[in-house]
């Protein structure tokens, strides 16, 4: 099982500002009253997190009546994989109509913070801020009809009705985090 | 039929995308070897024009190539026949790109 670098299942969730594909900054305090804040870590290029994109969108448009935020944060290095620069965010989000904050992590300082390694990587928080589950969004990133453990739908479940996760921790799938 | 298969050891598919190019050279009854190639480097996928693991070159042709790709060490995405995103080719693709190889030969 993955190590957490520097969360671990019960810790509180860092802080963070930064820009996002709107034209406006966001902060994890400007959540801070939501039932629950999904951080993954994400960017444009990875095909795993294009395999799983349209399931975010789907995930965020479920359950934001219910007072959940998701929150994809880009910290890639643009300079050496130019598709993950922000324009390029911007025009992803356009193109597969992101209904969740897409931000970016230029100085990949928040990135680092949270010890994330994979795109996407899932930093669950509760209502106290306090991290429930951390992983992947669900058990098969290249076919979404096969999909047979929802990680993380499955986990604001929990989280949304008090209860204790069955899984709170998975092994992220996906391409690495690019390093400046 | 010359086989290259070209990967970056971070990229979490290579291993399944191997084994679905030899189960369809096997099954396309072609014997030869598969020369694999680890791509850890700007300068080597520089070299090597590659787009991004996993890759699969036969007689020096990408089964799916892509235009102006950039050329780096990490994950590309594929775009399967029913228009999904995967970090692998379709078994499908990978079969027609030998057979297509075959007949040129």
């Amino acid at each position: 099982m993955w190590e957490l670098a520097n969360l671990k299942v019960g810790d509180k969730a860092l802080p963070f500002n930064l820009p996002g594909v709107d034209g406006a900054n966001h902060s994890m305090e400007e959540y801070s009253g939501n039932a629950a804040v999904a951080v993954i870590f994400s960017c444009n290029h990875c095909p795993y997190v294009r395999a799983w994109e349209d399931r975010m969108v789907q995930i965020q448009s479920d359950y934001a009546p219910k007072g959940v935020q998701l929150v994809a944060i880009n910290g890639n290095d643009a300079t050496k994989y130019p598709e993950d620069n922000f324009e390029t965010m911007k025009s992803r989000a356009r193109e597969k109509h992101f209904n969740f904050l897409y931000l970016r992590d230029e100085s990949q300082e928040v990135t680092e913070s949270y010890g994330a390694e994979r795109t996407p990587e899932v930093f669950l928080f509760d209502k106290t801020g306090n991290l429930r589950y951390h992983g992947a969004i669900d058990d098969n990133y290249d076919d979404p009809a096969a999909v047979k453990v929802k990680y993380l739908r499955d986990a604001l479940d929990a989280v949304l009705s008090g209860s204790k996760l069955s899984t709170p921790e998975t092994n992220p799938v996906g391409c690495t985090i690019k390093w400046k | 039929m010359k086989v290259r298969f070209l990967y970056s050891e971070d990229c979490p598919s290579h291993e399944e995308a191997l084994k679905r190019l030899r189960s369809m050279l096997q099954q396309e009854g072609v014997e030869t070897d598969v020369e694999i190639v680890r791509v850890d480097t700007f300068e080597q996928a520089e070299a090597e024009h590659f787009p991004g693991s996993p890759t699969i070159m036969i007689d020096g042709n990408d089964i799916c190539p892509i235009p102006n790709a950039h050329y780096a060490p990490a994950c590309r995405a594929y775009v399967l026949e029913d228009g999904r995103v995967s970090p692998l080719p379709s078994v499908s693709m990978i079969r027609e790109a030998i057979r297509a190889a075959r007949s040129e030969s």
